[in-house]
């Protein structure tokens, strides 16, 4: 179904308009929930003491101070606003307009602050802020570079379940690569190669032999998974002071802005990996939707036909567009062995190329949007340990349950039906 | 894609919301299913490889297994330091190294060469069944989701609840003996339904993208259950700090078939019966045609007068149950001292592969659930007796999966002929082409 059908339009009420309402009432329904289920918790489980927020990072030009108010005042305080942006998502159902992403966000955001806030009630430890989002920033690296990845093949017509395995052999060449040269970027080069190499392998056997892209994609997985494994156990481990013992990036402080309170120690104190990160987002952007590059690969993936009708080479953009997305998912596999730890291990990225392909989706193939969505599991993942780091009241493994749970209401509830290019997954057969 | 939806949607740009004046072309209650079709191909693709081309595709991936023996073995590396003195130094520490390590595989999967009677000798097939077990439900489970055009990636999440809904009838409620087993693999079953059955509905009722929801059930099943595991009173052993449950009680556990010496039980059977249950469901019922109807093309699906909705979620259901068939069989077969939340031992992902190389079929997944099975057993066996890592049995099942994929590059290495009715690239259903 296109999206045209769930858009809200201004004109006259007729029977298919009230279906259309009908249809976005979803996001005024699970704005109610998630904020009726917080309140609920809040009366259920109430909890005594100030929550203590720290503002304020080691090397800071400007200190700020630590903020302590009472845990409960706050969440209820918060709830309430999350229950005003209820209502106003009723309101705006009642006039047929859909609630914009701005208030999603902004509910997200007071929900946040009203769960970490009754977390943090009473505990004998302060909740560094600054962690909390430099923390997000750094776990969703290699989930953003993978989501970009997908998003550029997916937008030339070519599904990419091989991120997690791309991933996987970046890490692994970045480590071997990064061992040997005691340099970090030539760990991120090697990534960058071997995320293409697998690019060229799912490009050779999707494109010119037209084999089904799930089928190659999932069986790269497998294949690049025991290769690794393998190769981990027969020549890393024997030898693994000379192969896989990374010297890692260190983080640079940006001048002038990494000074910013809060914002700034979180997000210009980072490695060089972390601000290719915030210059692919734009880059990738830029390329799809305002070069003549773009405009064809989106052409190729929407419409190979017209696109081929039109004097573009169909299948060398296809192999162009992988081996630009495998760069880049290979970018992030790097991140695990020259920006997180210095050696490579076994898996060790932990279907983190899935939970990119749940962003490419999540994001709608867009790259702004699925940058979002990878910034968003990055912070789930970061959350646990921000709680674990507080005591939080509830079993860790609820906690490290939260983001996927979180997801599934947001893909449901806001997100919905999510249109993939026309051609995606289409082999190109010229007549 | 449909006709339709090429004229709804354009290539929108950054916001694919965009406002449309135009009313829905579809009646109310309806959805077009586009992102089905990207999955549908995925068994199609895979047939019309024949005989030889499996056999080439064995080949090859049995070779290139062979070269990473071969490479990371430390008497050819010892050897080829004096390549050029004495080359037959090298090639006869190669032939040692894979024939070896090619030996174990088979003495652990096919047939212990070095037992005295064939009672000793068969043992290795039987152990491959019994790993064969599990990959036959569970990539029954897949399967069945990709005729119907859907793309399970859930099964990890779907044993793991099946396996604690069995277990926790199995060692806490005491019942007679059959009628344990009964109750026990029912609630088994069910709870890998209803798991799968959430991601069916959340795709019938909003739309949601069934890969998405599966992969994100996976990791609440993984975290409910290491939850469930460590709290006392609810899977935990009593009197145990451990995350692991206490042992089946002695009426639940599967009966082993051929006697205490072979691991087989009864969970083989019920893996055979769910077989030729699933042949019959895709191929003789009603309720199989609409799931084929469906996977093959959802628009006429619903202008023939199935209810596309309803048959997600009971695709989504049965793949589940059958899922929790495999999760079950684990626990109550294989696995009866207890177990932990890595119970699923990737079954779920392998489950993928079973059913690509099984080309959907319920008797294709029964064949390579069992060469994998093969393939699992061998690949230990291997690795104890001549260090040669396990992982390598998945560099040589995924070959082997991508090589017969690929039956135009099989057929160039190994100079097969290509197929006079087939064009030289396989020619698709025009049609399709033309409306997407």
């Amino acid at each position: 179904m296109s999206t045209a059908v769930e858009t809200p339009s201004s004109a006259p009420m007729s029977t298919d308009l009230r279906r259309v309402a009908v249809v976005s009432a979803k996001s005024a329904i699970a704005y109610t929930a998630v904020t009726a289920a917080m309140a609920l918790l809040l009366l259920l489980v109430p909890r005594d003491g100030d929550v203590r927020y720290r503002m304020g990072a080691e090397g800071d030009a400007v200190r700020l101070p630590d903020v302590a108010l009472p845990g409960m005042a706050v969440a209820w305080v918060c709830v309430a606003i999350a229950a005003l942006v209820s209502v106003a998502a009723w309101a705006l159902l009642r006039v047929q307009r859909k609630p914009s992403v701005w208030l999603g966000i902004l509910l997200g955001v007071v929900l946040l602050v009203a769960f970490l806030s009754w977390s943090g009630a009473g505990s004998q430890q302060d909740l560094p802020v600054t962690r909390l989002v430099g923390g997000a920033v750094l776990l969703s690296v290699p989930i953003l570079f993978g989501a970009l990845g997908g998003v550029i093949g997916e937008r030339a017509g070519v599904v990419n379940i091989a991120i997690e395995s791309q991933l996987l052999l970046g890490a692994f060449a970045a480590a071997i690569t990064g061992s040997l040269t005691d340099s970090p970027v030539a760990g991120l080069v090697a990534a960058i190669v071997a995320g293409m190499l697998v690019a060229v392998v799912l490009g050779v056997f999707t494109i010119t032999y037209k084999v089904d892209q799930v089928i190659v994609g999932v069986v790269l997985n497998v294949l690049v998974v025991g290769l690794t494994s393998f190769f981990y156990s027969e020549v890393l481990v024997p030898n693994a002071e000379r192969l896989n013992d990374t010297e890692r990036f260190k983080p640079i402080a940006i001048p002038v802005l990494s000074d910013v309170p809060i914002f700034g120690p979180a997000l210009f104190r980072q490695s060089l990996l972390v601000y290719l990160a915030y210059l692919a987002v734009p880059v990738v952007w830029f390329a799809l939707y305002r070069t003549r590059w773009g405009l064809r690969l989106r052409a190729v993936g929407e419409h190979p036909q017209a696109a081929d009708t039109v004097g573009i080479k169909v299948e060398l953009t296809r192999y162009r567009a992988l081996l630009i997305a495998g760069g880049v998912v290979g970018l992030g596999g790097a991140f695990y062995t020259v920006v997180s730890v210095s050696s490579f291990g076994k898996e060790m990225t932990a279907g983190a190329g899935f939970i990119a392909l749940a962003a490419v989706i999540f994001g709608k193939w867009d790259p702004v949007r699925a940058a979002m969505a990878a910034l968003l599991f990055g912070f789930a993942a970061n959350l646990k340990d921000m709680l674990s780091l507080v005591g939080a009241p509830v079993p860790s493994q609820f906690m490290l349950m939260l983001p996927y749970v979180v997801t599934l209401f947001a893909v449901a509830g806001l997100v919905g039906k999510s249109r993939a290019p026309a051609a995606d997954g289409e082999p190109y057969i010229k007549e | 894609m449909s006709v339709d939806d090429s004229q709804l949607g354009g290539t929108s740009v950054a916001a694919p919301q965009h406002v449309g004046d135009e009313p829905p072309v579809r009646p109310a209650g309806t959805k077009a299913p586009d992102d089905g079709d990207r999955w549908r191909e995925a068994l199609r693709r895979v047939t019309s490889g024949g005989w030889a081309v499996s056999l080439g595709a064995v080949v090859l991936a049995v070779l290139a297994g062979s070269v990473m023996i071969a490479v990371t073995d430390k008497g050819v590396q010892d050897a080829s330091g004096y390549f050029f003195s004495r080359p037959q130094d090298t090639f006869s520490a190669i032939g040692s190294a894979v024939g070896g390590a090619y030996a174990a595989l088979f003495r652990g999967a096919v047939w212990d060469f070095r037992a005295d009677d064939f009672a000793g000798g068969i043992k290795p097939f039987m152990s491959s069944l019994n790993f064969a077990t599990p990959l036959i439900g569970a990539g029954l489970g897949v399967a069945l989701a990709f005729r119907a055009g859907l793309f399970n990636i859930g099964g990890r999440g779907q044993m793991l609840v099946a396996a604690a809904a069995a277990g926790w009838v199995g060692f806490g409620v005491d019942l007679p003996i059959v009628l344990h087993l009964v109750v026990a693999m029912t609630a088994g079953i069910a709870a890998g339904a209803i798991w799968s059955g959430i991601a069916g509905l959340l795709k019938a009722a909003t739309g949601a993208h069934e890969v998405i929801t599966t992969i994100m059930l996976n990791y609440v099943a993984f975290y409910l259950i290491s939850y469930m595991l460590a709290t006392p009173g609810l899977l935990q052993a009593p009197g145990s700090s451990n995350p692991k449950t206490p042992p089946m009680a002695d009426t639940v556990i599967m009966p082993r078939l051929l006697g205490a010496q072979y691991k087989l039980n009864l969970g083989f059977v019920f893996a055979l019966v769910a077989v030729v249950l699933v042949w019959w469901l895709l191929n003789r019922s009603r309720l199989g045609f609409a799931f084929r109807a469906v996977g093959e093309n959802p628009d006429a699906a619903r202008v023939a007068g199935i209810d596309v909705r309803r048959t997600t979620v009971s695709v989504m259901l049965v793949a589940g149950g059958l899922i929790g068939l495999a999760g079950t069989t684990q626990v109550l077969g294989t696995v009866t001292t207890g177990f932990s939340s890595d119970i699923d031992a990737g079954i779920g992902f392998d489950a993928i592969t079973v059913a690509l190389l099984g080309r959907s079929t319920p008797f294709g997944v029964l064949a390579a659930a069992i060469l994998f099975g093969a393939f699992k057993a061998g690949g230990s066996v291997m690795q104890a007796s001549e260090n040669v890592p396990i992982e390598i049995v998945l560099v040589i099942q995924s070959l082997i999966v991508l090589f017969i994929a690929a039956p135009p590059l099989v057929r160039a290495v190994f100079h097969l002929p290509q197929p006079g009715a087939r064009p030289k690239k396989r020619a698709r259903r025009q049609p399709k082409e033309v409306a997407a």
